[in-house]
């Protein structure tokens, strides 16, 4: 449809400065709906957790889940927030079927948390994300959109609505416009995200899974030409994993820009990240606030939390995760750089539950920040969701250690644990992927490869030890490389010694 | 001068997706003027030292404890539904083709 040539990433940032702007949703992990006593379990079969209150029948009355307020004031402080002494909710009035109470109730000028901020590291500068404000809300219903094709909500003629979802409190934390950024913007969204999870997952409050949709974020983007106005900003949903928050701003970057360059004018729009291209798509358009005539929700009284409660939950909150990052560098002995990339491969976390279940702190890091995250990448899913999990990476390291499988062969072993065969020792013995540390096998190995390459082994003789290494290879190409290359050193040079 | 125009009658009917004609457009612009201009007259007794009131209650923090209470059946919700599939609510398709 759109003619307009794209410019490169680089072209696009020398000519324009981006702005950006996060609206993230956490869904909260409460064991009840935030107005009703529904279950919140995920997957269950549809619309068998809701009740009258969750469906919006007539005369249900909604009385708010403590557990929610207090898991929205945790946020606020760990965000370090100043808390409201008194605020109110809100319907949000839109008629759109993920609704069935034609509102969403949710808090609009009152919110519970404001003024708060997160220092975000990347590549070791500190950048600090101003957030405006962190609000409680609930979650919508479930929409499968049928006809079309499957899922979309383009071309569908009709929908099925699930509202096991409608009710279960959603916490949003809204950024201040983030500016000055330049090129690192999308960078500084990922690890802005990455450090919004990590925060809320210290806390304990949500599962944070992006992949499971309770961590949603909402990415805005403008440019602007230095010094002049900021531009007009679209607003891209659906980003539905950490890569995808840097992907989706690169790419609005990158398309506003094409058009800017082409003398045109960027919409104020809605658009729909997509996770295959990589670029957003219209979506649908946006109501504005006095579309959604919001007003105080009378049915639920105003929430005033008690200064003395506010003051113990913020002494009982968990170090934070920056903190926690210098105390494991500490612990793990590594550098500053280091640390920063297994923070941002979401291996903090992954690292440290392997050693606790008996891996080296260099173990384990070495499978999570090498072939795990190689093929975490590859395949576009969060590192915790590769296939492979602390226990039996700690496992693997073990055989490594042991001897009974050395590190080329331990990477087929991890190819089967995350292709589902099973835990490091069962892969091991299934596929035959044992190292041979039957001697009298290597020593028939190694006596046909002195047999074979006579001239070589003559060299050795004379005392040049370096030769050996062609004999080793030698010996580990019979053996498939099932063999430990020192042991195999060991036994040609006792050979010809 | 009427409280409410035409136009911002049309303007609500569109964002409730009522299907609304013309006739009843006049009617309904009418007959909710009505409905404004009774309401706005609380304004006119509204002095300063009256606060706008949200609540008629003076209560604050009124919460339940996070316990799980029992839902309703799945047959039972979908009861008054005009229609469903799957064991789900089913509705016509809501959104207009935007491409
Ligand atoms: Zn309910």
């Amino acid at each position: 449809m759109s003619t307009t040539v794209l410019p490169t990433y680089d072209d696009a940032v020398a000519r324009y400065e981006p702005v950006i702007g996060l609206e993230t949703h956490v869904e909260l992990g409460t064991n009840t709906k935030m107005f009703c006593g529904c279950p919140t379990e995920f997957g269950a079969e549809p619309n068998t957790q809701t009740c009258p209150v969750c469906l919006g029948l007539p005369g249900a009355l909604p009385v708010a889940n403590r557990a929610g307020i207090e898991a929205t004031i945790r946020i606020g402080l760990a965000l370090n927030c100043d808390i409201a002494e008194w605020c109110r909710m809100a319907r949000k009035n839109y008629f759109y079927p993920d609704m069935p109470k034609n509102f969403q109730t949710s808090q609009y000028d009152e919110p519970l948390c404001v003024d708060g901020y997160v220092d975000v590291d990347v590549d070791g500068e500190t950048f600090r994300i101003e957030i405006e404000r962190v609000h409680l809300e609930e979650d919508t219903g479930k929409s499968l959109h049928v006809g079309g094709a499957t899922g979309r909500i383009h071309g569908a003629t009709e929908s099925l609505v699930d509202y096991n979802r409608a009710g279960i409190p959603l916490v949003e934390i809204v950024t201040k416009p983030v500016t000055g950024l330049g090129a690192r913007a999308p960078e500084v969204a990922r690890a802005y995200v990455t450090e919004l999870r990590d925060i809320i997952r210290s806390l304990d409050v949500s599962d944070v899974r992006m992949e499971q949709g309770s961590l949603r974020c909402d990415v805005n983007t403008s440019l602007n030409k230095p010094g002049e106005e900021w531009g007009t900003r679209t607003e891209a949903k659906n980003v539905n994993s950490l890569r995808s928050v840097e992907r989706a701003v690169r790419s609005e970057i990158i398309r506003q820009s094409g058009i800017l360059d082409a003398g045109g004018s960027i919409l104020q729009e809605t658009r729909h990240f997509q996770e295959d291209t990589g670029d957003t798509r219209p979506g649908r358009s946006k109501e504005t606030a006095t579309d959604y005539r919001y007003f105080p929700e009378p049915d639920l009284v105003p929430i005033a939390p008690d200064p003395a409660w506010v003051a113990e939950l913020k002494a009982a909150l968990p170090e934070k995760p920056s903190v926690k990052r210098a105390r494991l560098r500490e612990e793990w002995g590594i550098s500053e750089v280091d640390m920063q990339s297994v923070a941002n491969a979401g291996a903090v976390e992954l690292i440290e539950e392997t050693i606790a279940a008996g891996a080296s702190p260099a173990g384990a890091r070495k499978w999570w920040m090498g072939e795990l995250a190689r093929r975490a990448n590859e395949t576009g899913v969060e590192l915790a969701a590769v296939g492979a999990s602390p226990a039996q990476v700690a496992q693997l390291q073990a055989l490594v250690d042991e001897g009974k499988i050395n590190d080329k062969l331990a990477r087929q072993v991890l190819e089967g644990v995350v292709a589902g065969e099973g835990d490091p020792a069962q892969v091991m013995s299934a596929r035959g992927l044992e190292v041979v540390s039957d001697t009298g096998a290597l020593q028939a190995a190694v006596d046909e490869a002195i047999a074979a390459n006579p001239d070589v082994a003559a060299k050795i003789r004379d005392g040049k030890v370096a030769a050996a290494g062609a004999l080793v290879g030698a010996v580990m190409k019979t053996t498939r490389g099932q063999a430990d290359a020192k042991t195999v050193r060991e036994l040609i040079l006792a050979r010809l010694s | 001068m009427a409280a409410i125009s035409r136009e911002e009658v049309a303007h609500l009917a569109r964002l409730s997706r009522l299907a609304v004609t013309d006739e009843e457009l006049d009617r309904f612009a009418g007959q909710l003027d009505v409905i404004l201009q009774s309401v706005a007259r609380i304004g006119d007794v509204a002095a300063d030292d009256i606060p706008p009131t949200s609540h008629s209650v003076p209560l604050t923090n009124v919460y339940r404890d996070d316990v799980v209470q029992p839902s309703l059946k799945q047959e039972d919700v979908l009861a008054g539904a005009p229609d469903a599939a799957e064991g789900r609510f089913r509705v016509p398709r809501i959104l207009d083709e935007e491409e």
